[in-house]
């Protein structure tokens, strides 16, 4: 039987004016997951070269100065125009609304306006990688980055400055449609940890961002009109450019992995079919981390001018924040316990995540410790950590959740056996990447460098090598999930069983996602009495 | 910020209260933001300030103290007409709303007007930072000069924040003129006003921290 052909978000108008005037945040995300794909693309792509220059200790693929021009237009793509957009621009702008039964963001218009606001920026950036690039790695570093590079800082600047009032607009609209839209009954303990984690990562986008912005505002000022505020040569103190970078530029770690954990708390319960064990515990270490992740940006000046003082402060402060995010690895392991475990592939994803995080969170606490620290500093061991942060932890996160509410969002299924062997890929492929990285910077191999000593080469292929395998595990989903629009089978509203209310409106949502207010009488993660459909969150008139 | 445009409320909302409740909570929010974007610079003048006290003292004493007090007299009446404009909406009193509205925004451009005519002066003084400036003592004149970049970046931004709240009492006077503003709709209005006292209570830190410090 032909079934009724129901109106959604998506077939409720296919002309090009209904996506670029849009103010549905169901569209606003998939503009965003179009742009930050092609961004992560970029990115990428300049990995790659990374890579393979470092296959031979000899730098006979670039030279230095293309070199480093490769690893800062990584750095800034990758993390101002991916990573921090990824879950929360995409999953987040999507998810929100609907887990809070709302039927839009607070600010609909101001939404698709921080889209566009991360276009303009992103074009103009682009086009300044593209006509000669930066290479000043993506820290903009005074005064090197103000009065000694030819190259196009400025444009960048610029760039980064702009793309920065789009994550504040986000964070915005986070915060207030998670305080005045949530349904008739979700009181703030039934909140799903995926609000939550949005709710800490917007306070960290609006207390943070403004900061990076004054301060690359002020960097463009120095080079551009010779107002000396970082230059030492005009008065100024280069070491005031990297407290006010750093301010923001760590808190931005978390807004990276915030809400991947958001996203792991889902995912956990839902495939280990379990409440989450001590959601208040999980839910109030999202904010122990923002908090103390504005106290600890010190910790990247340990071979500064910084005193020895600040120094251990800022020391002890980094080891803090191993607390709170032990408690969520805890907490996540408590719920597998005893759980009836599905190894979906968003599954396969959470599991890496657990992993992968807390490989990259212990080298953090080695880091933390200012001995060992000014030992590997600017070395591959700090390029491994963050990697298993950000790569291992907040990639991770976003693939798992891509693939989880993938139905949700196009209304069709991916191929679940092709999923799972992509994600394995994956892990191989990272670890293949990165693991080999510690030891190189163990031994005393430095950053940003185009050749390197012959000994070093054996681990450096094992790193190219895996991240060949990284590339076919980010190829395959890029393929069969764009494949799986057309042919993929159409998905049922809620085809994990999840009890998220995100799930109870159907697959894709209709424009204003539900046809009722929903009125919630029960907590997130309800799946205790497994005879209870989750159909229990009532839907009434 | 708010999506209305007429006294009802945008779709997406229940009812006008919670739409009052978002667009004031919202403006909130943004103006934290504005904080930590000013606060970048405020900390910039707080550690220059403490690493150089005598040069940053001697660049103050160029700055003219009457016409930051004029102006700062200007602000503060300022944002007591900017007051009494949301409470002539919030009280349904058009004509006073309208003229109030007008009283702030002349006010306001008093204040620019006035900066203006320091900023001119600056210039043929040749405190200007870049290849035209100019102080008579060598060994402090580069920490003066780092006095000069922060008084124009912190006036200047201020300056810039006075510029797009003229543009925002603009479009409220627009709007008070077709009556659009009462107690059944005075967001807009309320809004602005946090906006605006706002942006005085900047220069209200800005003024003695720029002007008066220092000066005995």
């Amino acid at each position: 039987m032909e079934p009724e052909r129901r109106v959604d978000y998506l077939n409720v108008d296919y002309g090009v004016r209904s996506w670029l005037l849009t103010t549905d945040h169901k569209r606003i995300a998939i503009l965003y997951l179009v742009s930050i794909t092609i961004m992560f693309v970029i990115g990428g792509l300049s990995a790659v070269a990374i890579r393979l220059e470092l296959l031979t200790p000899a730098g006979d693929v670039f030279q230095a100065d293309t070199y480093n021009k490769l690893f800062t237009m990584h750095g800034v793509m990758m993390i101002f125009f991916f990573l921090i957009p990824s879950i929360p621009a995409v999953l987040g702008n999507f998810l929100l609304p609907l887990m809070i039964g709302a039927r839009d963001l607070a600010f609909p218009r101001l939404n698709l306006l921080s889209w566009y606001i991360f276009v303009v920026a992103g074009l103009l950036t682009l086009y300044a990688m593209i006509t000669g690039g930066v290479d000043t790695g993506w820290t903009f570093y005074t005064p090197y980055s103000t009065a000694a590079a030819t190259t196009k800082v400025i444009p960048v600047a610029v760039g980064v400055f702009i793309n920065g009032f789009s994550s504040i607009l986000t964070g915005l609209n986070f915060i207030v449609t998670i305080h005045t839209m949530r349904a008739p009954g979700l009181t703030w303990f039934r909140l799903p940890l995926f609000v939550w984690t949005h709710y800490a990562t917007s306070i960290i986008m609006v207390l943070g961002t403004p900061v990076i912005a004054i301060t690359v505002a002020l960097l463009g000022l120095e080079r551009g009109f010779h107002i000396g505020i970082f230059d030492p040569a005009l008065g100024g103190d280069p070491v005031l450019f990297q407290h006010l970078f750093w301010f923001y530029s760590h808190p931005a770690v978390y807004i990276m992995i915030l809400p991947s954990m958001g996203v792991i708390s889902e995912l956990v319960t839902c495939f280990a079919r379990k409440k989450l064990y001590g959601y208040t515990v999980v839910a109030g270490a999202s904010f122990g981390i923002a908090f103390l992740g504005f106290l600890v940006w010190g910790h990247h000046m340990f071979t500064s001018s910084q005193s020895v003082l600040s120094g251990m402060i800022f020391s002890f402060l980094s080891m803090a924040v191993a607390i709170p995010s032990a408690v969520k690895v805890f907490n996540w392991t408590a719920t597998l316990y005893r759980g009836s475990i599905a190894w979906s592939a968003p599954m396969l994803y959470a599991l890496g995540f657990i992993g992968l995080f807390t490989i990259g969170g212990l080298t953090g606490i080695m880091l933390a410790s200012i001995g060992l620290d000014i030992h590997v500093h600017d070395t591959y061991f700090v390029v491994a950590h963050f990697h298993y942060i950000m790569v291992g932890g907040a990639i991770m996160g976003y693939l798992g959740g891509l693939h989880f509410w993938w139905p949700k969002m196009t209304g069709r299924m991916y191929p679940e056996t092709l999923a799972r062997i992509a994600g394995l890929i994956v892990f191989l492929g990272f670890n293949l990447t990165f693991f080999p990285q510690f030891v190189l910077g163990y031994l005393g191999m430095p950053r940003r460098y185009h050749a390197y000593p012959e000994e070093f080469q054996v681990l450096n292929v094992l790193s190219t090598a895996g991240a060949s395998v990284l590339g076919v595990g980010y190829l395959l989903p890029l393929l069969y999930l764009t494949w799986s629009l057309r042919y993929g089978a159409r998905a049922p509203a809620n085809p994990w069983g999840a009890a998220g209310l995100e799930w109870q409106t159907t697959s894709p949502p209709p424009t204003e996602n539900f046809a009722t207010t929903p009125i919630v009488t029960r907590d997130a993660y309800d799946y205790h009495e497994a005879a209870a459909p989750v159909s229990e969150v009532l839907v009434r008139g | 910020m708010a999506d209305a445009t007429h006294a009802g409320h945008a779709h997406h909302f229940d009812d006008a209260l919670q739409q009052r409740d978002a667009s004031t909570l919202g403006m909130w929010i943004f103006l934290v933001t504005e904080v930590m974007f000013f606060g970048g610079l405020f900390t910039a003048y707080v550690a220059y300030r403490a690493l150089y006290p005598d040069a940053f003292a001697h660049a103050s004493h160029h700055l003219d103290v009457t016409l930051g007090t004029f102006n700062t007299a200007v602000l503060i009446t300022s944002s007591l007409t900017m007051a009494l404009a949301v409470w002539s909406a919030e009280t349904g009193r058009r004509g006073m709303l309208l003229l109030t509205l007008l009283l702030t925004a002349a006010l306001g451009a008093v204040f620019l007007v006035v900066k203006g005519f320091e900023y001119a002066e600056k210039f043929s003084h040749h405190l200007v930072p870049g290849p035209s400036f100019h102080w008579p003592e060598a060994a402090e004149a580069p920490h003066v000069q780092l006095f000069y970049s922060l008084y124009f970046a912190m006036t200047g931004l201020h300056a810039l924040h006075m510029v797009i709240g003229l543009g925002i009492l603009t479009w409220l006077v627009l709007g008070a003129r077709r009556g659009r503003f009462g107690p059944a709709y005075a967001t807009p209005v309320q809004v602005s006003g946090l906006y605006w006292h706002f942006v005085d209570i900047v220069w209200i830190f800005l003024f003695p921290l720029l002007y008066l410090i220092g000066r005995h």
